[in-house]
């Protein structure tokens, strides 16, 4: 992980009228590693998902995707760099079918008219790869269970291949088993080579596959672990506020950027 | 890099019972097991309003009533479609009746009293159909203003200018020898080339079906067996020539039935096989879904009331010319009620997303079935509004209890 990094957010700050949200955060993404992004409610952590994924465009700080600044302006700008987003509602259409939903917005087509064949062929490669099962790719999604419709989203936000995989909340509304399925999912993402940003309330999770937890905190970065170093102990106090800001010494903004 | 696919059940899966169409190889009659009843209710409905007309009134089913019948709902019926795309996108557009009107006036006045060619009087109202759909669009995408008080004031701004446009005669009549009067009355396809359009239409389908058949099975996909492809093409020939050869016992297919036809084919294929029609049913299906997914959302709402309104003055024209008048109640009273009625009584959800261009053809027969019933037992348009109403009533039911009793999800 000494490359350098695949994604860099640099003093983005963003404002909801008089509420701050963001303030002057930095965030490095590499490929091959678990990025988990917690904080308290309000701390930020939508807000910077929606950065991430082009849905937000920030009112300051640059946005820096493989060595080039760049401004994520739409959900489009923002998959065609590379950056895929699976958001805490997983932005699914319930009434369209498996595959319709896979390709949403990115159809295969052949001369005018939507190549099917070529989908659903595309869409069991997907879907097996990250072992996820699905009864029949034809169903609208209205009719899958929770940790299948999760799988569905995560296969649709790595298609194309994309650098880095942002996942908003991806357990909140999963049971037991489903968690484990996610989180193994997460490492399996992980294992194939992308970056993943992991926003999580749940600090079991994040402790089971993060590599590096990075605290919000009232809009601000309040903190930067070492997922094997860093205590459960010193993560809350952070996210609470405990304590004050904790670097890890080795990846301070002065020699990274 | 491919990993190892711990638990990997789904190869097999590609063949659970029940999930795919039949194309994917599943059942033919598949969908209607999960509660997706589509259109089997509104088949239900039309093959009962059949009967039970035909019970009372023994010319209802005759050749020359239904000739009528199919010529009536091919003017609603190309409204209804209109109004099928806005709902499929999840909006309303009330004012199709007062759209179609004021298209109506327009050529009349145009053709009979400023003497254009009546190509371009057609032409102009069809346009002045799209501008005032790019205008409801305009104000719903940009700045967010409910579709229905929108459309709402559009329809009293075109009822207003419909009856300016007439100006004070009020009534024009088109003269019964202009080809869009005898397009609309008497232009009926001969037997010969009604079955030739039978044939091609059933070898067109059939080719296409065996075209992706085979890529599917290229692809090693579930492919449908041949017997489910024979028998879909069978089941649509015989649907395409019994009522062809009933209609030609007597005076045959109206060229307004097969434009009607043609236009659905045409919104289907685009609904179902376009990005333009996968974007308008993933905006109706969940907007913000859509919009994240990369969708120009607001160009697919303003192209929905477009073809709309666009539709909605085509079938204006083509009720001036089935009437060979225009006049300050063209499109007025029902009109309205009724194309929307028959899009929600042939299947297609008020709610966004579910639907398809189908649903006109059979929302409008149904609508029209009950009316042409109803006449025949000389039962007055009190009746009609009454029983045209609890047919709405039900099929709207039918809609939001399908939805409810969807499974949902666990979560």
């Amino acid at each position: 992980m000494n490359d350098a990094p695949v994604i860099s957010l640099r003093g983005v700050s963003h404002s909801f009228g008089a509420v701050r949200a963001l303030i002057d955060v930095d965030l490095d993404v590499h490929s091959r590693e678990v990025v988990a992004v917690v904080g308290d409610n309000g701390a930020g952590k939508s807000t910077l998902v929606a950065v991430l994924a082009g849905v937000l465009v920030p009112d300051a700080g640059e946005v820096v995707v493989e060595g080039r600044e760049t401004e994520l302006r739409s959900p489009g700008v923002a998959r065609q760099l590379g950056i895929a987003t699976v958001f805490q509602d997983l932005a699914l259409c319930e009434d369209l079918d498996v595959v319709e939903n896979l390709f949403l917005g990115q159809e295969l087509r052949r001369g005018p008219a939507l190549d099917e064949v070529a989908m659903e062929q595309e869409a069991w490669r997907l879907l097996s790869q990250l072992a996820a099962r699905v009864p029949s790719l034809r169903v609208p999604v209205a009719t899958l269970s929770g940790g299948q419709r999760q799988a569905v989203a995560v296969a649709r936000a790595l298609l194309g291949e994309p650098r880095v995989l942002v996942l908003d909340e991806p357990t909140a509304a999963l049971g037991v088993t489903q968690t484990a399925e996610v989180l193994n999912l997460v490492e399996r993402v992980r294992d194939r080579g992308y970056g993943v940003v992991l926003v999580s309330h749940n600090m079991t999770d994040v402790q089971a596959v993060a590599d590096r937890v990075v605290v919000l905190r009232r809009g601000r970065l309040n903190g930067d672990f070492d997922a094997n170093v860093g205590s459960y102990e010193d993560i809350i106090a952070a996210i609470t506020g405990a304590t004050p800001v904790v670097r890890r010494p080795e990846r301070t903004r002065g020699e990274t950027s | 890099m491919t990993l190892p696919t711990v638990g990997l059940t789904t190869l097999d899966d590609r063949r659970a019972p029940g999930g795919p169409s039949w194309r994917q190889g599943g059942a033919v009659w598949g969908r209607w097991r999960e509660r997706e009843l589509g259109s089997l209710p509104v088949l239900v409905a039309l093959g009962a309003l059949g009967l039970v007309f035909q019970a009372f009134n023994g010319n209802f089913l005759s050749s020359d009533n239904l000739v009528n019948l199919t010529m009536q709902s091919a003017v609603t019926g190309v409204i209804t479609l209109g109004v099928v795309l806005v709902l499929l996108v999840g909006q309303i557009d009330l004012s199709v009746g007062a759209v179609s009107g004021l298209a109506a006036a327009v050529v009349a006045v145009g053709f009979v009293q400023e003497g254009w060619p009546l190509v371009g009087a057609v032409l102009l109202a069809v346009a002045i159909g799209a501008v005032v759909g790019a205008g409801y669009g305009w104000l719903f995408t940009r700045l967010g203003v409910p579709s229905f008080v929108i459309t709402l004031a559009g329809l009293l701004v075109c009822v207003g200018l419909q009856v300016r446009v007439l100006g004070s005669t009020g009534s024009i009549n088109l003269p019964y020898e202009s080809w869009l009067v005898r397009f609309a009355q008497q232009t009926f396809l001969e037997p010969a080339v009604s079955y030739l359009l039978v044939a091609v239409v059933v070898a067109v389908y059939a080719v296409s079906r065996l075209v992706e058949r085979h890529r599917r099975e290229v692809a090693e996909l579930t492919a449908a067996s041949l017997s489910a492809v024979a028998l879909r093409v069978g089941l649509l020939a015989v649907i395409l020539l019994v009522p062809t050869w009933y209609l030609n016992t007597n005076r045959g297919v109206g060229a307004m039935v097969v434009l009607f036809l043609a236009l659905v084919a045409g919104t289907d294929l685009l609904l179902r096989r376009t990005r333009w029609g996968r974007s308008v049913r993933a905006v109706g299906s969940n907007v913000g879904s859509a919009r994240r997914a990369g969708f120009p959302v607001r160009r697919v709402y303003i192209s929905v009331f477009m073809a709309c309104a666009s539709l909605a003055a085509l079938g204006g024209v083509l009720s001036a010319g089935r009437l060979a008048a225009a006049n300050q109640g063209t499109g007025g009273s029902d009109t309205n009620l009724t194309a929307i009625a028959a899009a929600v009584i042939g299947g297609t959800s008020l709610f966004g997303g579910r639907g398809n261009a189908w649903s006109a053809v059979l929302g409008a027969l149904v609508i029209h079935s009950i009316s042409s019933g109803l006449t025949l037992l000389n039962l007055d348009s009190s009746i009609r509004y009454m029983v045209t109403g609890v047919v709405l009533a039900l099929a709207v039911t039918i809609d939001a209890v399908s939805r409810r009793t969807r499974p949902l999800p666990p979560r």
